[in-house]
């Protein structure tokens, strides 16, 4: 079974188009993975699916880096 | 004021007979189909399982997988088109461009399709916050003309005219006006379609517009033949670079023909059907004739409308014996839909890319699968065999829904 960071990382790549090492914990959705407004949503849908949750459009504004999202799933599921 | 020149400089085209220009050419002087079941989704319980599809394509080395996830299936191919269009024109090598004067009017028939059809499954399964916030941006018609803007970096005019089935020619002539006013030196220009899809398909059926010739889908597009019973839905693009003559020439583009004729009409008359007698179909013609200064005894090539549909096929005849008059009897006209199918918005790009190809190579197009040629279809046809023949002008038609019609006529360049 994958970790959370490992489930978290791999939507990133899919919904980004970016590759794994070049995904680091740390790493900006905007600033460093080329995401833009439209991408980041469509990113927390991914992640809302992969872990049935839901996300709040103000909690998912605020997930601005890969560790914002781990942080957020490990906290509420 | 004069009209400045227009010339045909690069062409692209992703078609059920290849995936470029030269392929999709090939095929049609050899008289080869590409029309065969459709595999794209489950047809069971469908009357109609035939259809002309893009195949093995590669999309990856064209756009990006994310890039491509965020646009429907119509966009890839109006996209890749282009891009063929621009390699062939060379005009990514002219330094001096200037790309505040080149434009897009690459449009499509019908649209996203595709995704809309997803979409609205996502949302019936899940709600609205489910519906990508790439639906609209992967969907809508003018996405093709944005997108290749910012691919080429090209900020002049951009549009996207949705005119049904004569989209392809609408935007084509568009553009022409566009150089001939001034308002831009470069245009690319074209159609691009992809409704062969669940919905596509059944409402296409459901109007009684498709062949059902399931068993033998390579003769199921057989324009002017006695057995024809409609038309194939085909995928797939077709786009032009066009360009003011001076600037052709000061950059030492290869030519492949003047666009000098555009002209347009209605029937007025019903939402899918022509009239028997051809009579907006004439117009268009005539006005085309008119714009280019041309007259009907000066066209050696007609690359018809020419669908496969009953009534179609008969008025289209009867158009072209009302503009011509005896020279009907003369000059060749065929149907490149024999082989392609239906490309709907694509057609009038793809048929006047081979109307192009004609004048280049002195060759008549054939009309595949002619065994029978229906009553009063007496014209030259050119019968399942492509033939020799000096074309110095072709013209070629678009017949869409709502009645709309568009006429190209286009001239080898001889300076």
């Amino acid at each position: 079974m994958s970790t959370v960071e490992e489930r978290v990382k791999k939507i990133v790549c899919e919904q980004l188009g970016v590759k794994e090492s070049e995904v680091q914990n740390s790493s900006s959705f905007v600033e460093d993975l080329g995401a833009d407004s439209l991408d980041t949503v469509e990113l927390v849908m991914a992640l809302e699916e992969e872990f049935e949750t839901e996300i709040p459009d103000e909690e998912a504004e605020k997930l601005a880096s890969v560790q914002d999202a781990i942080d957020y799933i490990v906290a509420h599921t | 004021m004069s009209k400045r020149r227009v010339v045909i400089t690069g062409m692209g085209m992703l078609s059920p007979l290849g995936n470029d220009v030269a392929t999709s050419w090939e095929a049609v002087l050899a008289g080869r189909s590409g029309i065969g079941m459709i595999d794209r989704f489950d047809t069971s319980g469908y009357g109609t399982r035939i259809g002309g599809a893009i195949k093995n394509l590669d999309l990856e080395s064209y756009l990006s997988t994310k890039e491509a996830r965020k646009l429907d299936a119509f966009i890839h191919y109006g996209l890749i088109a282009a891009q063929q269009a621009v390699d062939d024109s060379g005009l990514a090598e002219y330094a001096a461009l200037d790309k505040d004067r080149v434009g897009i009017a690459i449009g499509s028939g019908i649209g996203g399709l595709e995704y809309i059809e997803k979409s609205v499954l996502t949302m019936e399964k899940s709600g609205p916050r489910k519906v990508s916030p790439f639906f609209v941006p992967a969907s809508v018609i003018n996405m093709i003309s944005g997108n290749a803007a910012i691919r080429f970096g090209y900020r002049g005019p951009n549009i996207a005219i949705v005119t049904a089935c004569t989209t392809g020619t609408h935007n084509i002539g568009y553009a022409a006006r566009t150089i001939a006013y001034g308002d831009a030196d470069v245009m690319l220009a074209g159609g691009s379609e992809m409704a062969t899809t669940r919905t596509g398909v059944a409402a296409f059926s459901s109007a009684r517009a498709l062949s059902t010739r399931n068993d033998e889908p390579e003769k199921a597009s057989r324009p002017w033949d006695r057995d024809r019973d409609g038309f194939v839905l085909s995928d797939g693009a077709g786009v032009l670079v066009m360009e003011e003559l001076e600037h052709a020439k000061k950059r030492g583009a290869t030519i492949y023909g003047e666009l000098v004729g555009f002209g347009m009409s209605d029937d007025a008359h019903h939402i899918t059907a022509p009239p028997e007698d051809g009579e907006g179909a004439a117009r268009s013609m005539d006005n085309a004739l008119r714009d280019a200064g041309l007259k009907p005894e000066d066209v050696d090539y007609i690359n018809a409308h020419g669908t496969s549909t009953q009534v179609g096929d008969v008025a289209e005849i009867a158009a072209a014996k009302r503009v011509f008059g005896a020279h009907a009897g003369r000059l060749a006209m065929s149907s490149t839909k024999s082989m392609t199918g239906h490309l709907l918005g694509a057609a009038g790009a793809v048929e006047a890319i081979f109307s192009l190809l004609a004048i280049r190579d002195g060759v008549l197009p054939p009309t595949i699968n002619l065994d029978n040629p229906d009553e009063g279809c007496d014209l030259d046809l050119v019968p399942n065999t492509c033939r020799k023949s000096d074309v110095r002008v072709a013209l070629s038609n678009s017949f869409g829904f709502g009645g709309t019609n568009g006429t190209l006529i286009m001239r080898r360049y001889e300076g």
